[in-house]
């Protein structure tokens, strides 16, 4: 009886979350691929009649702003890379007693919705806010010069949202490296930058990987930052499923956007996590 | 001492670059840090603004009247309610559930449990934008209606992969031994588990839920697209903007803010003390 209890009692344990991920993770994707073969309209209804050419549609019509989604992505996770190294590297070896308090004042911006602190962006990126103002009185910017609705603004905001999210796994990674290596590595007669690039560098990769499974997916699939700082010039995918499924009620078209996008973004990811092992970087998103 | 008069310009040079580069970083670190607050003062200023028109932009005086009419504006008042009992049905949900798995994940080895793993490193990975539109396809499909409930249902679903995370590294590195001696004493596994392992993962149980709350109350992409005619705060900001926001928002913000500052640090406090008696 005892050895029964035990064996039943991790699937019971597992049940009631399990059959949530399934009927409301795996059941959504399966309905949302169906939904992109539908053909109808709201009023009458769908039917399932294997219809792929909304496929076809969907990469002829959008394709411009999928390929822009991925590279403003990519970009902002370029630079969040190299922002956020030196950053995890101070903190992790020179921030000392206070390291928790710096990872606290990087965390504060989440005590703030992310709507609100990006419209507060908007609020001070105007090209007559208290940021350009002043420099275009001073003659240092043109008067024309703007941000707000350019690339740059959107890439800005991407970054800013996501900076969090590549400083503190660079910093578990980095934190976790024995100084013994390192000493190891100064008696070898290794100077600094050959100690940096044969030995930090290395161990603080698998860090960086997962700040970039954290960064690139969300920032790529972003609709917030370029409807709030950009213009049409800057529409990216997220913002055109959005319109597609709640202002146009187009659901196979949307549908099968949102699927490419997810195709695109998760088959990067898990050849990616394959290469590195799923619990790291679980671990590390976690902290 | 001794080095340095043996070896006096190595080791002088070396130091002082060393300082020096440690001391730039030192100064980037502080200015990414106040890049990053930035934002946060704006919303805090501009609480306390006093605006001509509908557009809270430019200062133009200072006064506490937001304050006092906090919830002066009825429909943000609601949605401002409405995220916080959406937050705390889910994070509670969340809490429960992804404790099942994170206890099950951390202590028994059993078959399925490779694919529970990847399920939940998906649900981690894929946007949340994909989430919400998968949600929202199912709730078409089944031309079910949306509103509060089905806002919930998205909020657990993102939720329960952090709870689950945070739980199993406790259960990992749980003494199995206190669990024994409970066994020795006579206690049989229910009693054990309630009165010596529960309590030790409580502190990591309600970690994840607060984890949860906080994505919840912030949540925006998933809830757009279920959320039918329900509105939420963050939702709530993102119709107001094209018409002005009005500066309660700020104050809200501002509020909740502290609040969360409050909780962060008391409970850090709580932590600290507790392991200075330990």
């Amino acid at each position: 009886m005892n050895r029964v209890k035990r064996t039943l009692a991790p699937y019971l344990l597992v049940l009631p979350g399990g059959l949530w991920l399934l009927l409301f993770f795996i059941v959504p994707m399966a309905a949302m691929v169906s939904l992109s073969l539908q053909q109808g309209d709201v009023i009458n209804g769908y039917r399932f009649t294997g219809h792929w050419q909304t496929y076809v549609d969907a990469i002829t019509d959008y394709r411009v702003q999928l390929i822009r989604s991925l590279v403003y992505g990519l970009i902002a996770t370029i630079i969040l890379i190299v922002m956020a190294f030196p950053m995890a590297y101070w903190i992790a070896f020179h921030g000392g007693k206070r390291k928790s308090t710096y990872l606290f004042l990087i965390l504060l911006p989440f005590f703030v919705s992310f709507v609100l602190r990006t419209i507060s962006w908007r609020q001070l990126l105007t090209d007559d806010g208290v940021l350009l103002h002043p420099l275009k009185e001073a003659g240092l910017l043109s008067s024309g010069f703007h941000i707000l609705g350019t690339p740059s603004a959107v890439i800005f905001g991407l970054v800013y949202n996501s900076l969090p999210f590549m400083v503190l796994p660079i910093y578990v990674a980095l934190e976790r490296i024995d100084p013994r290596v390192l000493e190891a590595a100064r008696d070898l007669y290794a100077k600094p930058p050959t100690v940096f690039s044969r030995v930090v560098l290395p161990l603080a990769l698998p860090g960086v990987f997962a700040g970039v499974l954290m960064t690139f997916v969300p920032a790529s699939a972003d609709y917030v930052n370029s409807q709030v700082l950009g213009s049409s010039s800057t529409t990216m995918i997220g913002q055109v499923i959005q319109a597609q499924y709640l202002a146009n009620s187009n659901y196979p078209m949307a549908s099968a956007l949102s699927f490419m996008l997810m195709a695109v973004l998760l088959v990067g990811v898990f050849a990616y996590a394959r290469a590195l092992g799923t619990e790291d970087v679980m671990n590390a998103a976690a902290r | 001492m001794t080095t340095q008069t043996l070896t006096p310009p190595v080791a002088t040079r070396t130091r002082r670059r060393r300082i020096t580069g440690a001391r730039v970083m030192h100064t980037y670190t502080w200015l990414i840090i106040l890049w990053l607050v930035l934002p946060i003062f704006v919303m805090i200023l501009f609480g306390f603004n006093n605006p001509k028109g509908r557009f809270n932009q430019t200062w133009q005086g200072f006064t506490f009247k937001w304050y006092k009419d906090v919830f002066a504006i009825h429909e943000l008042t609601s949605a401002l309610w409405l995220s916080l009992v959406i937050a705390v049905v889910s994070s509670l949900i969340a809490g429960a559930i992804g404790t099942g798995i994170g206890y099950a994940l951390g202590r028994y080895q059993f078959r399925g449990s490779g694919t529970l793993n990847l399920l939940l490193f998906a649900t981690m990975a894929s946007p949340e934008l994909v989430m919400g539109a998968s949600l929202l396809s199912l709730f078409v499909s089944l031309n079910s209606g949306l509103g509060a409930p089905t806002i919930v249902i998205g909020h657990v679903l993102f939720s329960i992969s952090f709870v689950t995370t945070v739980v199993r590294a406790r259960v990992i590195t749980l003494d199995r031994s206190i669990e024994e001696a409970a066994a020795d004493l006579g206690a049989n596994g229910w009693t054990t588990f309630w009165k010596v392992t529960f309590p030790i993962i409580l502190p990591a149980v309600f970690s994840g839920v607060m984890l949860a709350f906080a994505l919840s109350i912030d949540d925006f992409v998933v809830t757009n697209f279920i959320s039918g005619n329900a509105t939420t705060f963050p939702l709530y900001i993102w119709g107001a903007t094209r018409v002005g926001l009005p500066p309660q928002v700020n104050v809200m913000g501002t509020l909740i803010f502290a609040a969360g500052i409050l909780i962060a640090v008391i409970s850090n406090l709580r932590s600290r003390s507790k392991a200075k008696r330990d």
